[in-house]
């Protein structure tokens, strides 16, 4: 028997194994996500506060039956739903605004875009607290400013009626710039041609905008969406640095609602509970958002 | 240093000289106030060894978990006694408040090993002690083995020993006879008024008799002094906005936050006549005169506006204002302290207290290591060098709270504070009832609080909700 005819069989045997080595890593990433989160459902079935120990037991669904009868929940559910649609609709707004302003490339468009995401470099926590010294009533600057504006006594993240405001404005300011830079990249990868086409026929720039670029645009605006969408209903640092979910329960999201339970009243259940409603949701809406992808790429494929 | 210094220091340690007259001795003798505060201590630690063998656990290496706070300072600036004391390593984590509370209880809910002993408060022990992460250091204590001779456990104020210590039954008595001693008091704040006294003279006011008073006068601070507010009080959606003024206020009206039944079953009490006319004037005295933005106010901001001015009054920790009477604040040697009772029919002021305390980590490998250092950083040695050398105030020792240095240095600094400690000092305990959802109770009713004062519900009908609330907690976890 030659040396070669021995090593076939080897070689055959390491070219099975190798799919099973590569996709290996995968797969240790995917256990270890998924053990917390299969912990995180074991938790949310269970009646268990670490400082009620003889009350442990297993109570199935009953966390989640409670919620449905829970008036804070509800408020829950529509505080973090009413923070996402507002950051995100502001932002991909003003993102889209500012990436249009930017298109050209010119020195001094690229020195502005590279300052624009300078509040993106922020820590949340961090920028928080400093909008928080920012709208203090006795220093704050923007507190002077709005005095100034003639408007007095507006108490910021203080006062129900503001701190929603207060804390999307901060939001807004942080995370604009990731909408805007993903945009501005979008824009400026699009080819020429349709926009040359519109001008020499004159087309006004109204209908450009609505019937060439925005749907050109689409997919990188589904995109950029779709991130922050997930990143927004799952708001912590911003509001707990500012105003730890009040006042009052005005601002108390999921992600906060959640800490609190565990870190403060230590009712793991609770928390967990809260965590996998919040995932349920998250889930859904990157469903919906990954079809409307999708099919759009179809749709551009399909053109193309 | 020469040798009759150093015989000089000796003649302290025989206890043939006072410390006054070794101060004076060691001035005279061109020592500084630094070098002779060092020798004092070495001396005091080399007492302290006498009876006991506190090189039992030498080589051991302790991992304390520390908060940022004067306290914790107090300790690090004596650390090197302890290790020269017993020969033993210490090394610490030091966290700021904000997140403090969050790192501890992630480190005992994990059961980790990492830290021997740490720093907590009172009312955090209704936790870790039913959920098993602290020992009950009574055993320990009352072990001649195992606690040195000199330790002089009954010196500590009969208060505090009570306060910390809990039989772990909801609604249970503080201090009584079957109690675990979830942790050692360390320094202590209670709660009264800190104020002002140049801007009290410019508005011609007196402190407050009472709350009615203090509405009153906080109003017409806030009118007169055209810029500063009249009296700062905490406000933000947590526990800590409930344990300090306004729990003691609320304690000398006659008003309990829990009843106990006769089957043991606890009842929200929030909602009764007389908490509703306190909870009335405390949110009167905060829509008119209190900060603008309130319902973000933790103790940190009361103290820093009362230390640069911004507010004339706080009704706070006596500590709060003690720390911004020093230091570099802007009003430092301005401030006055001020004995209160709240209620005009209460013979004495009620204050609630924190109490600072050290706690042993259950799940800690080398408990016995960690207790020597629990008693040498509680012990009276220690005590008197924070508090006469260092921030450590107040002293949970009666010894040391009697101590003529101390009472001296803070009378020549803290113009009232010590007549302040001795008046409030009596009434002074925790007022809450203790009970294992003692955060979801008091987050509730300061986040009731804030709607109140921002007029997002009546009074009454907030109490009556929140007594509501908080009923259905107690019963959907047995206790109520």
């Amino acid at each position: 028997m030659t040396a070669e005819t021995i090593q076939a069989p080897r070689r055959r045997r390491k070219t099975k194994l190798l799919p099973y080595l590569l996709s290996l890593p995968a797969l240790l990433v995917c256990v270890g996500i998924l053990i917390p989160f299969v912990t995180a459902v074991y938790y949310s079935m269970l009646r268990f506060r670490l400082n009620l120990p003889a009350m442990k037991g297993f109570i199935w669904f009953d966390n989640y039956i409670n919620f449905l009868s829970d008036s804070e929940f509800w408020n829950t559910v529509r505080v973090s739903l009413l923070y996402t649609g507002l950051t995100v609709g502001v932002e991909l707004v003003f993102g889209l605004a500012i990436a249009m302003l930017l298109q050209k490339q010119t020195r001094f468009n690229n020195l502005a875009s590279i300052l624009l995401l300078l509040p993106l470099m922020t820590a949340p926590a961090l920028a928080a607290l400093m909008w928080k010294l920012m709208t203090n009533p006795n220093f704050g600057v923007l507190s002077y400013l709005v005095q100034l504006a003639g408007v007095s006594d507006f108490k910021w993240a203080s006062a129900p009626s503001t701190a929603l405001f207060t804390v999307v404005l901060v939001d807004v300011w942080v995370y604009t710039p990731f909408i805007m830079i993903l945009l501005l990249a979008g824009l400026r990868s699009l080819p020429r041609q349709p926009f040359e086409a519109a001008a020499l026929d004159g087309v006004p720039r109204r209908f450009v905008f609505f019937r060439i670029t925005l749907p050109m645009l689409a997919p990188y605006m589904i995109t950029a969406t779709l991130f922050r969408l997930l990143d927004s209903i799952q708001q912590f640092d911003i509001i707990y640095s500012m105003t730890q979910g009040g006042p009052g329960n005005t601002l108390l999201v999921f992600q906060v609602r959640s800490y609190l339970e565990f870190y403060q009243y230590t009712n793991v259940a609770k928390s967990a509970a809260l965590l996998v409603i919040l995932w349920a949701i998250t889930y859904a809406l990157s469903n919906i958002f990954i079809k409307q992808w999708l099919k759009l790429r179809e749709r551009a494929r399909g053109s193309a | 240093m020469s040798q009759k210094a150093k015989d000089f220091f000796e003649q302290y340690k025989a206890g043939k000289i006072s410390r006054r007259d070794l101060m004076l001795g060691a001035g005279k003798l061109g020592i500084s106030a630094a070098t002779a505060n060092f020798m004092l201590n070495a001396a005091s630690t080399q007492a302290l060894a006498a009876d006991f063998d506190w090189k039992k656990f030498k080589g051991a290496k302790l991992h304390l978990l520390l908060n940022k706070h004067p306290y914790a300072d107090a300790m690090i600036a004596d650390l090197d006694n302890f290790k020269a004391l017993t020969g033993m390593e210490a090394t610490y984590d030091i966290f700021p408040e904000d997140v403090y509370f969050d790192k501890v209880t992630a480190a005992l809910s994990s059961k980790s090993s990492q830290y021997d002993a740490f720093m907590t408060g009172a009312y955090m022990t209704w936790t870790y002690g039913p959920a098993g992460w602290v020992d009950d250091l009574g055993a320990y204590i009352k072990d001649p083995a195992k606690t040195n001779p000199k330790y002089a456990w009954d010196d500590v104020l009969p208060g505090l020993r009570a306060s910390t210590a809990w039989n772990g039954v909801p609604g249970g008595a503080l201090g009584s006879a079957d109690a675990k001693q979830w942790c050692i008091p360390w320094a202590y704040e209670l709660n009264s008024i800190a104020y002002n006294r140049k801007m009290y003279d410019k508005a011609g006011v007196q402190p407050p008799m009472n709350m009615p008073d203090l509405v009153e006068k906080a109003a017409k601070l806030t009118k007169d002094l055209g810029g500063p507010y009249g009296i700062g009080v905490r406000g933000s959606r947590s526990w800590a906005t409930i344990h300090p003024g306004f729990l003691s206020g609320y304690a000398n009206y006659g008003q309990k936050d829990l009843t106990v039944g006769a089957d043991g079953k606890l009842k929200a009490a929030m909602n009764t006549a007389g908490s509703k006319a306190y909870h009335k004037l405390f949110i009167e005295m905060v829509q008119n005169s209190g900060p603008k933005n309130w319902s973000t106010y933790t103790w940190y901001q009361v103290g820093t506006d009362l230390g640069a001015g911004a507010s004339a009054t706080i009704y706070d920790a006596d500590v709060l204002g003690y720390f911004m009477d020093g230091g570099d604040n802007k009003e430092k040697g301005n401030l006055g302290f001020h004995a209160f009772a709240p209620n005009p029919e209460a013979k004495a002021p009620t204050p609630n207290i924190w109490i600072w305390s050290l706690a042993m980590n259950s799940f800690g490998t080398q408990k016995d290591a960690a207790w020597y250092f629990m008693q040498w950083a509680s012990s009276t040695e220690h005590d008197l060098f924070g508090a006469t050398k260092t921030d450590f105030v107040n002293p949970v020792r009666a010894s040391v709270a009697n101590d003529e240095a101390f009472k001296t240095r803070l009378n020549k600094s803290y113009a009232g504070y010590v007549d302040q400690l001795a008046a409030s000092s009596p009434g002074a305990k925790i007022y809450f009832t203790p009970q294992p959802l003692f955060f979801d109770v008091t987050t509730l009713w300061a986040e009731t609080l804030q709607k109140m004062v921002a007029k997002e519900v009546p009074v009454d009908e907030g109490l009556d909700q929140l007594a509501a609330t908080i009923d259905k907690q107690l019963k959907d976890a047995g206790l109520g």
